[in-house]
């Protein structure tokens, strides 16, 4: 049901982003979708990969601050309104989201978008009953 | 009025101070000696009796006091009387987070606002004058040691407080303040919002101000004398001796006259103790030839400075002191606030951070500036902006309820912190506080 993300503590300087990327890249794991959430002093990159333990386990071999959160990817129509239809369900259910973020996927037709919520299983469960389907993450990665 | 508040100890013949303080001095070191066991016990390790005591020439027998005899003893330690004799404390912060408490006998506060009152009438304060004091009042000593002076003084006396600058300029205006008490930075800052008022200095009366408990330099006086229109006096104290007043400037502006008929100073090196000729660079240490409270046998301030004998053409005999050139410990003073990285070391380790930090320290708008940046551990990462700043502002109020001043917190990456040799560099003070 959700995908599994990846955050990453970055701090605000020159080089701070590359240092992250490039760990990536030195273990051969893909993006698929990244946000960032910053403030003066620090950013928190969210990441979805293509193997996530093996890109946690490189991050903390660097000494750098990641961990794993789960997250929805959810699936909606690539037309005007197709995501508010998504956050009106979630919000009507009383539902926060905390951020969200989309990403492009090779399904034409729909766009997909991840969110962060707090109780996972009942976002889901009310999408799902809303017609909206969720994304299973071997799907989001390939 | 006079232009001495007690000019018989001022313009004293520096042989009779002398003899003054001998005579003191040895009913001290007595006094000490049957009151304070802790003293007492360093007495005795040291293999000195009060009778090895008989003029101020014996004084470098004594054993020192340190800020960590202070940590020590805390609290009752080093109290030279009974509490019921106590009528009144003050407080400091200490190395580690423990404070340091100082108690008055009525005898005690009333020697410390003659001090006190001593630098009021250097700066030419009269009865006539209006005192606004605008030091904090409360556990720090600034408040009420300069209200109690200005009183003995005459003066209609504004206990003002710090903070609300506007309202302090207002009262300045409606009742005339002829002369202000507070920490340099904040002279500087009510010097700012008077121009921002638009307002000059013709708009008020002020003509004198005195100014201690950091340090600031001779720019600043010069800064600080043209935004308020006055002549600005420096006064040096500390809580763990009395207060402020332990020495205050005249006219001359060439460095601060010792009240030395209460508080007999020292230089020696910091290094080996020994005591050093007058007009050495040293660590300053003073003796309270009074106090029943809190009585100090030579304390160490860590305070650099120089002590001088040169006559003064105010008249004043009391020996000089230069405004300290720098400390030999770590203490930081910010915002007119002790703070010691250690304090900080611990707020971390007891919220759960590592104690890898840097502490850096300026000086913006003359308001000191503190922003500390602690490494974030893995296990307090979260993915959410929302959770790190609540952690960013918990650690804030953690570190200001120890040390009393609000700081910047950023949080930073592990191991991002420069370590030379292994070892974090801990403190960067950028304001330039030594000329």
């Amino acid at each position: 049901m959700s995908v599994k993300q990846i955050s990453v503590f970055v701090e605000n300087k020159k080089g701070g982003l590359y240092e992250v990327t490039s760990v990536l890249n030195k273990a051969n794991v893909d993006i698929r979708a990244l946000s960032i959430a910053d403030t003066t002093d620090y950013g928190i990159l969210r990441l979805i990969v293509s193997d996530y333990k093996k890109a946690l386990e490189a991050l903390k071999t660097e000494g750098i601050i990641a961990s794993v959160t789960d997250v929805l990817g959810i699936e909606v129509s690539d037309t005007p309104g197709g995501f508010s239809e998504a956050v009106k369900i979630l919000s009507d259910a009383d539902i926060a989201v905390e951020y969200a973020y989309a990403f492009i996927t090779r399904h034409e037709g729909a766009a997909c978008v991840i969110i962060r919520v707090e109780d996972n299983a009942k976002a889901a469960n009310i999408l799902g009953k809303a017609g909206i389907s969720l994304i299973e993450a071997d799907k989001a990665f390939n | 009025m006079s232009k001495y508040f007690q000019p018989e100890i001022e313009t004293m013949p520096v042989e009779e101070i002398k003899a003054l303080q001998s005579e003191k001095l040895v009913k001290q070191v007595k006094r000490v000696y049957e009151n304070v066991e802790y003293y007492r016990n360093l007495m005795d390790e040291k293999g000195v009796t009060p009778d090895d005591i008989k003029s101020i020439d014996d004084l470098h027998k004594l054993p020192f006091l340190t800020k960590s005899d202070l940590r020590d003893a805390y609290p009752y330690g080093l109290l030279g009387t009974d509490l019921k004799n106590c009528v009144r404390i003050h407080s400091t912060s200490g190395t580690t987070g423990k404070r340091v408490v100082a108690y008055y006998t009525q005898n005690d506060i009333d020697l410390w606002e003659d001090c006190c009152a001593r630098a009021i009438v250097a700066a030419g304060g009269t009865n006539e004058d209006v005192c606004q004091v605008a030091y904090g009042y409360g556990l720090f000593t600034g408040g009420f040691g300069l209200n109690g002076g200005s009183q003995k003084v005459g003066c209609l006396t504004l206990p003002m407080s710090s903070g609300n600058t506007e309202r302090q300029i207002q009262f300045m205006q409606d009742l005339h303040s002829t002369i202000i008490c507070c920490t340099p930075s904040y002279a500087a800052y009510i010097g700012e919002t008077l121009k921002e008022m638009g307002l000059t200095p013709d708009d008020i009366d002020l003509k004198a101000g005195i100014f201690g408990a950091e340090p600031w330099t001779e720019e600043m006086r010069r800064d600080i004398e043209k935004s308020l229109g006055i002549k600005a006096y420096d006064i040096y104290g500390l809580t763990e001796s009395t207060g402020p007043g332990v020495a205050f400037e005249c006219e001359e502006q060439t460095g601060m006259h010792i009240n030395e008929d209460h508080f007999l100073a020292e230089i020696i090196d910091p290094e080996t103790g020994e005591v050093l000729p007058e007009g050495s660079k040293g660590e300053l240490v003073f003796t309270n030839l009074d106090k029943e409270g809190f009585p100090l046998l030579r304390y160490r301030t860590r305070d650099i400075c120089i002590l001088s004998r040169k006559k003064c053409s105010c008249g004043r005999t009391l020996i000089k002191m230069a405004k300290p050139m720098g400390r030999s410990d770590d203490m930081l003073i910010i915002r007119g606030v002790n703070v010691f990285p250690s304090q900080i070391e611990t707020v971390l380790l007891q919220e759960g951070y590592s104690p890898n930090y840097l502490i850096e320290v300026d000086r913006a708008n003359n308001v000191d500036t503190l922003d500390i940046s602690i490494e974030l551990n893995p296990d307090q990462f979260s993915d959410t902006v929302k959770e790190l700043s609540a952690k960013e502002k918990a650690l804030a109020n953690a570190i200001k309820t120890m040390l009393g001043i609000n700081p910047k917190v950023h949080l930073v990456a592990p191991k991002s912190i420069t370590r030379s040799e292994g070892k974090a560099v801990r403190v960067i003070d950028k304001r330039k506080l030594h000329d």
